[in-house]
């Protein structure tokens, strides 16, 4: 791989993604677990923005790191005594080997294709804009059903929380 | 890399520069220009601020140090610099030290994508307007992570009113974002500052410029918004145990931000750099960029220091039963009547060419449906002041009760 902007940007989003990761799953203290998260997040919005694609980095930075990320940092700050956890999980054989079985997997699900009888995919030449993706939101031969389905689903749920969390004496 | 090398870039490869260096020191400049501005800036502002707060509680302000006390801040610096740097002993070290960096950068960073005239920006981002509600939501993180670390029982109360107020108050920003993105069809502010060539937003939607005019100022947590300092009840809510620059970097992003929030009000719906003469030179259009931006700022301060706080579940009660439904209520308008109009052949298809007379009825019919939201609006504020009133009088004219606590 040569040496440049975008290569060296990869270095970097990868560190961060990785080691934000790793400072999750190592950290016992549970709001710099969330900081961690945040990292990692981070991280994946910079590959978006290494692979062309602004809006997705912009939306990345935004619902999981403004959003998501803030709910569980609020979730952690109301659990009681967060920093100071004694408790271990000792399960760690299993836990292992299913994590191990899950990144070969996805290691080879990601590599074979690149290497195997296919030829590598040819990167295109048009990079789709951000109008380009809301307009394949919306468009019939696009991706209109999926958007609807996720919408109905969202104000279901949005429906089902209220309905959970409504006091039922009043 | 050729058509990237414009500008000094040119001029130091025609005296004889690797490109690449060229290339790499004109990026450097304009990377500091761009981050210097509001750096250079908010030594101004503090001074304005204190200034204009001084006036208004019938005070004279800071006067010693310099010409009318222009030296003032500079002198503050100095101190805070000097000042002993505390980290308690019970902090969470990494996350206390990182907090006020990511507070002020995250307000830095938005200066990236402003466009001070028609060719002096950052960058032109496709997202301009999404870049802005992004990095918005790292200043979040900062106050809690701030308010968390310091291990302070005031500071991680301020830091949980942050969160609600700011997450909140997001929602009608972004409702109230998407209106000038939705008229000028593109989220890119050089492009949203070209469409308003024929007519400013602001007159095209009144009603998405106050929802954001009061949810920026929640968002920068000013009065009638500022529980989370709340001198009075939090001593000083998330910031409390920062000392020294620390402190100074809180304090310095909350006055920058209000002025950034001013010249994004300024962009979004008072044509940024347009004004008379704007394509005489580059200056004249920063100029207009600073007096709109600038103006609108003092409005904020002029709100700041004449009204009471609120009570935090007045203010949420203000969001999410009022704000919140107004902006999506204004929203679904404007973008039907936008849309309507367009089928008619009454509005321009391509807002950036049209003249004033192509947008004449569109700004018309959109003015008439602001304003009538706008009357049906103060009717329902009408009702429910009145409704307070009255049972405001009736707590009081009965003694043997208890006045209600709740405001509703």
């Amino acid at each position: 791989m040569e040496l440049n902007a975008i290569s060296i940007g990869f270095v970097v989003f990868t560190i961060f993604t990785l080691g934000g990761a790793f400072g999750v799953v190592t950290t016992r203290n549970l709001f710099q677990g969330t900081i961690w998260l945040m990292v990692s997040l981070f991280g994946v919005a910079g590959f978006f923005v290494l692979l062309s694609a602004p809006f997705l980095a912009a939306v990345q930075i935004l619902v999981y790191i403004g959003a998501i990320a803030i709910l569980i940092t609020f979730a952690v700050m109301l659990t009681r005594s967060i920093a100071r956890i004694k408790e271990r999980y000792i399960r760690t054989l299993p836990n292992f080997i299913a994590s191990l079985a899950l990144f070969l997997i996805l290691l080879l699900g990601v590599t074979i294709p690149i290497f195997g009888p296919h030829s590598p995919a040819s990167i295109p030449e048009y990079v789709a804009s951000t109008r380009d993706l809301g307009a394949a939101l919306v468009d019939e031969n696009g991706y209109v059903v999926p958007f609807l389905l996720a919408s109905v689903l969202l104000t279901a749920a949005m429906i089902g929380a209220i309905f959970i969390a409504r006091d039922e004496t009043t | 890399m050729e058509e990237l090398c414009t500008g000094l870039c040119s001029i130091l490869v025609e005296s004889g520069a690797d490109a690449g260096l060229a290339l790499f020191l004109s990026l450097l400049v304009g990377v500091l220009l761009v981050s210097g501005v509001p750096l250079i800036t908010v030594i101004l502002l503090i001074w304005i601020e204190r200034k204009v707060a001084a006036r208004i509680q019938d005070r004279i302000g800071p006067n010693r140090v310099g010409p009318v006390g222009l030296l003032q801040t500079i002198a503050d610096m100095i101190k805070l610099l000097s000042k002993e740097d505390i980290t308690p002993t019970a902090a969470d070290r990494v996350l206390y030290n990182a907090a006020p960096l990511v507070s002020f950068a995250s307000v830095v960073l938005l200066w990236a994508v402003i466009p001070f005239t028609p060719f002096h920006y950052g960058v032109d981002l496709e997202i301009g307007a999404l870049y802005f509600v992004a990095i918005a939501s790292f200043g979040t993180l900062a106050i809690m992570a701030a308010g968390w670390a310091s291990n302070n029982k005031y500071a991680l109360l301020g830091a949980f009113r942050v969160v609600a107020l700011l997450v909140s108050y997001e929602v009608p920003l972004v409702f109230a974002l998407l209106v000038p993105v939705l008229l000028a069809g593109s989220m890119s502010l050089v492009d949203i500052v070209n469409a308003q060539n024929a007519m400013w937003f602001v007159v095209l939607s009144p009603l998405a410029f106050v929802i954001f005019y009061i949810s920026s100022q929640a968002e920068t947590g000013r009065a009638p918004f500022d529980l989370i300092e709340a001198e009075s009840e939090l001593v000083a809510g998330f910031n409390i145990e920062y000392s020294g620059m620390k402190f100074g970097m809180f304090f310095a992003a909350e006055f920058l931000h209000v002025f950034t929030n001013g010249i994004i009000m300024a962009i979004l719906f008072f044509g940024g750099w347009m004004g008379p003469l704007y394509y005489e030179s580059p200056l004249i259009a920063f100029a207009w960029l600073g007096v709109k931006g600038g103006l609108i700022y003092l409005t904020t301060l002029w709100l700041r220091n004449t009204v009471p706080r609120l009570r935090i579940d007045q203010i949420m009660a203000f969001n999410w039963k009022f704000l919140v439904p107004l902006s999506i209520a204004n929203l679904i308008v404007v973008s039907f009547v936008l849309k309507a109009l367009q089928e008619l052949e009454l509005a321009p298809r391509d807002i950036l060419s049209a003249s004033f007379g192509d947008l004449l009825p569109t700004t018309v019919i959109l003015l008439l449906f602001n304003g009538a939201m706008i009357f049906y609006l103060l009717g329902i504020l009408r009702k429910r002041g009145r409704e307070a009133r009255r049972e405001s009088q009736a707590a009081r004219a009965d003694f043997a009760q208890p006045a209600p606590v709740a405001g509703h």
